[in-house]
């Protein structure tokens, strides 16, 4: 009994310090952000300030429109999560359940692609933005994201667990593969939909070297490249970058207040198909 | 009848257009028509505004007597030995721990998955702070234990270890969750049953725990290695692959000829280079999976 309890507090002593250790940053990035110049650069640092000092979040969107950047993030991110999951569930539907030739050619084809590192696109896909005359708007990073090797994949994975006697039914009452796929493929597969969804939007939403590449105007920047570009202004005006830090981070960490449960499930989820 | 009805529907070319069609167009311009263009672009020489020529294997050559991308490649190498293991090791000891009945799960969890969620442009410039040798938090709390903290990020022996701690820091609640989910998925009856035979904790984690976890391990160290392979964000924003090139990676390589040297067709063969690197250990693992994962 006694063994257990000495346990129990070792065990709680490593969660708290670790525990501690992932906060910390962030708590030290708000502290900074609310303190003056003159306070961070003084030895030993503190928590807080003598007093709070907002100007710094002022600063920020004074010279940077960080609430336009969030409406550029969040406007590429839902069309290429919206897009992605059709464009995957429905080919994936084709390719575990359709019968046409080549089929196998082709899916050995997205197979193929899919440990092809997204970098080795980077260049060709700049060159091609180029010629489109798409660099600098923000087709150039939703277009080439509208279709997802991994996600088709993963879609059709998900389709060749369900049950082919559930579709039977339908097909013998004439239902078509259009009713058959929205009426009982994808209710189906709202764990798989979500897990795909999580993904597509935490890698469109916190991507910074596509951004990087193809957006040069302030105004048409990303949250993660416009606190990467105040960088080059306020080098080390820290109070006024972190606040800037404080800011780009907010609307993910609110999103994950309120749908831990659905982050902590779509990732789980992806591990159990390795 | 059924048969009939299923060759209506169901071989009808109409609906595999509908279905596969927008995809598989998507398909081929944005992924493999640049998978191809960029190996045509590896042969060539080409600064975006002059004429494209074709120069034989002369980038590979290139590559292979330039020193900076063989130190570029060992930095790539570094990173990863320095992020996976290590990253690994505390996830799995943490989800262990967190695997036990505790009280307070949910918010330790979702306090190790805060860094996941952040954007790494973010975190790094957080870390950067934090790293600043004079006035950051980490040589603070060091002096505390009256250890003299060194310049991080300006030191061509410290950089480096500075953004494998951070990017240790962003990943492990990933895999921790990963881990969690594994653990979770292994009958308690198996535990039960090695107790009665009298097994300690040692026996039950190597010959229990391991084991059956093992699909997952397999899974989390391909996905952690192939990310760690493609490090770009942090070393841009902590270092700029500095001082000294000490850590710059292929990814940073790739970018800075392409995009900051305008030399588009040297950039290819360095993107080959990664993509081989990730070919081999996709199929050094698949091959090993068969000795070691225990479905």
């Amino acid at each position: 009994m006694k063994e257990n309890k000495l346990e129990k507090t070792i065990i709680y002593i490593v969660l708290i310090i670790g525990g501690l250790t992932m906060v910390l940053p962030f708590i030290w990035m708000l502290s900074t952000s609310l303190k003056s110049l003159n306070e961070v650069f003084s030895f030993p640092p503190t928590i807080f300030g003598d007093k709070i000092v907002w100007q710094n979040y002022l600063k920020v969107s004074d010279r940077f429109p960080f609430i336009k950047f969030f409406f550029n993030s969040l406007k590429i991110s839902i069309i290429v999560v919206v897009a992605q999951v059709l464009t995957s569930s429905m080919a994936g539907f084709a390719f575990a359940r359709m019968k046409f030739p080549g089929k196998d050619i082709i899916f050995a084809l997205y197979l193929a692609t899919l440990i092809v590192p997204f970098h080795v696109l980077l260049v060709p896909t700049f060159i091609l933005m180029r010629e489109l005359g798409w660099v600098d708007t923000h087709l150039s990073l939703i277009v080439p994201s509208l279709v997802s090797a991994f996600g088709t994949f993963l879609m059709r994975q998900f389709f060749l667990t369900i049950p082919e006697s559930l579709e039977e039914a339908a097909r013998i009452d004439g239902c078509t593969p259009f009713g058959i796929f929205f009426r009982i493929f994808l209710p189906l597969s709202k764990p798989a939909l979500a897990t795909l969804s999580i993904f597509t939007y935490m890698g469109i939403w916190n991507d910074f070297i596509r951004p990087l590449v193809f957006i040069n105007t302030t105004s048409k920047m990303t949250l993660p490249l416009g606190l990467a570009s105040m960088q080059g202004l306020y080098s080390t005006n820290w109070p006024v970058l972190m606040a800037g830090t404080v800011i780009s981070l907010l609307p993910i960490l609110i999103a994950f207040l309120f749908a831990q449960e659905y982050f902590v499930k779509g990732v789980t989820l992806s591990g159990l198909k390795g | 009848m059924t048969k009939k009805l299923e060759k209506i529907i169901y071989n009808n070319y109409f609906w595999v257009a509908i279905f596969l069609l927008p995809n598989f167009l998507g398909f081929l311009i944005f992924i493999l028509l640049p998978v191809l263009a960029s190996f045509g672009l590896s042969f060539t020489k080409w600064d975006l505004l002059g004429e494209i020529n074709f120069v034989g294997l002369a980038n590979y050559q290139n590559l292979i007597s330039d020193s900076t991308f063989w130190k570029v490649l060992w930095n790539t190498i570094y990173y990863t030995l320095g992020t996976v293991p290590l990253g690994i090791i505390i996830s799995l000891m943490l989800a262990i721990i967190l695997n036990k009945k505790i009280k307070g799960v949910k918010i330790f969890r979702a306090v190790y998955f805060l860094p996941v969620i952040s954007s790494t442009v973010a975190v790094a410039m957080v870390w950067q702070w934090i790293y600043n040798p004079q006035f950051g938090l980490l040589n603070y709390i060091l002096s505390l234990f009256n250890i003299t903290g060194p310049s991080w990020l300006t030191s061509t022996t410290w950089a480096m270890p500075a953004v494998i701690i951070t990017s240790i820091w962003k990943g492990l609640g990933f895999n921790m969750l990963l881990f969690l989910a594994g653990l979770q998925g292994i009958p308690n009856t198996y535990y039960e049953a090695a107790e009665i035979d009298g097994a300690g904790s040692w026996a039950k984690f190597s010959k229990i725990t391991l084991p059956l976890l093992s699909p997952t391990m397999f899974f989390v160290i391909i996905m952690s290695i192939i990310n760690s392979f493609q490090v770009f964000d942090q070393i841009y924003i902590m270092t700029g692959g500095g001082p000294a090139r000490s850590t710059s990676v292929l990814v940073h390589y790739l970018y800075q000829n392409a995009f900051e040297y305008f030399r588009m067709g040297q950039a290819s063969p360095i993107a080959y280079v990664l993509f081989f690197l990730v070919f081999i250990v996709t199929l050094v693992q698949l091959r090993n999976s068969k000795k070691w994962v225990v479905y």
